[in-house]
């Protein structure tokens, strides 16, 4: 197992922020083909032009999912205890997202070290595109 | 949709938790973790739970026939995932029940009201202990939506 420890960390740390390659339709396609989402407006472009939007969006919880790769990356596969994204603004094919995330909480909870943190997914506009919480249990 | 549906839930399902799934999945996110990619049984990534609707049909949907839901109209708004203990491992077979667990509105930003549901579903082991929850929040709004969530 790797990670960081509970003495690598203090409130206010922030992890190197991750820089991902632009947003591609293929991501998506591979992300909703893995997880059972097929839903067209990500993949199909008629379909979205259909319902009003200029190209397929990129898929929520593919991001979310990065996120999570970027955290776990940092504090370790096995320490994840809750992890929570909230979808704000859409990212688009193109986008350049950038995932950063800092510690606001250290605590102790029957005998268990949990350290909790803010994280963020941003677009190359400034824009979010996803808030995110998550806890870790360090050793 | 209405409150009165808070409390229904789905038929269980039955997920087995299987290791090429975790590999496509922990590539699909762009992890190269051994903790996900290497060994007999490796970790779920923290968003993999996502994959119960491959073991799910109507009968597991907490919503049954109440299907009023105006698709156009719904957004994915958040997404958590809850673990006690380590995320599940490649073979363990779980047992998940969704339920409509709140219904309530808030104030849309461009007037109107939105009305926001969250789902629960519950992952137990072959022991019957809880080790994983998903909780899914969708909004749908008063009209057609324009731009936020996913």
């Amino acid at each position: 197992m790797s990670g960081a420890t509970w003495d690598d960390v203090e409130i206010g740390t922030t992890h190197t922020p991750f820089v991902d390659k632009p947003l591609t339709i293929t991501d998506f396609v591979r992300y909703q083909g893995a997880s059972g989402d097929m839903n067209p407006i990500h993949h199909d472009t008629e379909f979205a032009q259909s319902a009003g939007f200029p190209t397929p969006f990129a898929v929520g919880m593919l991001q979310a999912g990065v996120m999570a790769t970027y955290v776990t990356d940092w504090l370790g596969a096995a320490s994840v205890r809750r992890f929570k994204v909230q979808f704000r603004e859409q990212a688009w094919p193109g986008d350049v997202i950038t995932y950063e995330g800092t510690v606001t909480a250290k605590r102790e909870v029957d005998g268990e070290r949990l350290v909790d943190l803010e994280l963020s997914a941003t677009r190359q506009t400034g824009g979010t595109h996803l808030k995110g919480w998550a806890t870790f249990s360090l050793d | 949709m209405s409150e009165s549906l808070v409390g229904r839930q789905g038929a269980p399902f039955h997920m087995v938790v299987e290791r090429g799934k975790i590999r496509e999945f922990a590539r699909a996110t762009k992890s190269s973790n051994p903790d996900y990619l290497e060994g007999e049984h490796p970790l779920s990534p923290v968003t993999f739970l996502s994959v119960a609707g491959f073991w799910q049909d109507e009968s597991n949907s907490p919503w049954g026939d109440a299907g009023t839901r105006n698709y156009e109209r719904i957004l994915h708004g958040e997404q958590e995932f809850a673990f006690f203990g380590q995320p599940p491992r490649a073979g363990a077979v779980l047992t998940g029940v969704s339920r409509i667990d709140r219904v309530y509105e808030k104030a849309g930003r461009r007037g109107g009201s939105m009305q926001f549901t969250e789902t629960v579903t519950e992952f137990r082991d072959e022991a019957g202990q809880l080790v994983a929850e998903s909780r899914t929040t969708v909004i749908e709004t008063g009209q057609a939506p324009a731009g936020d969530a996913s």
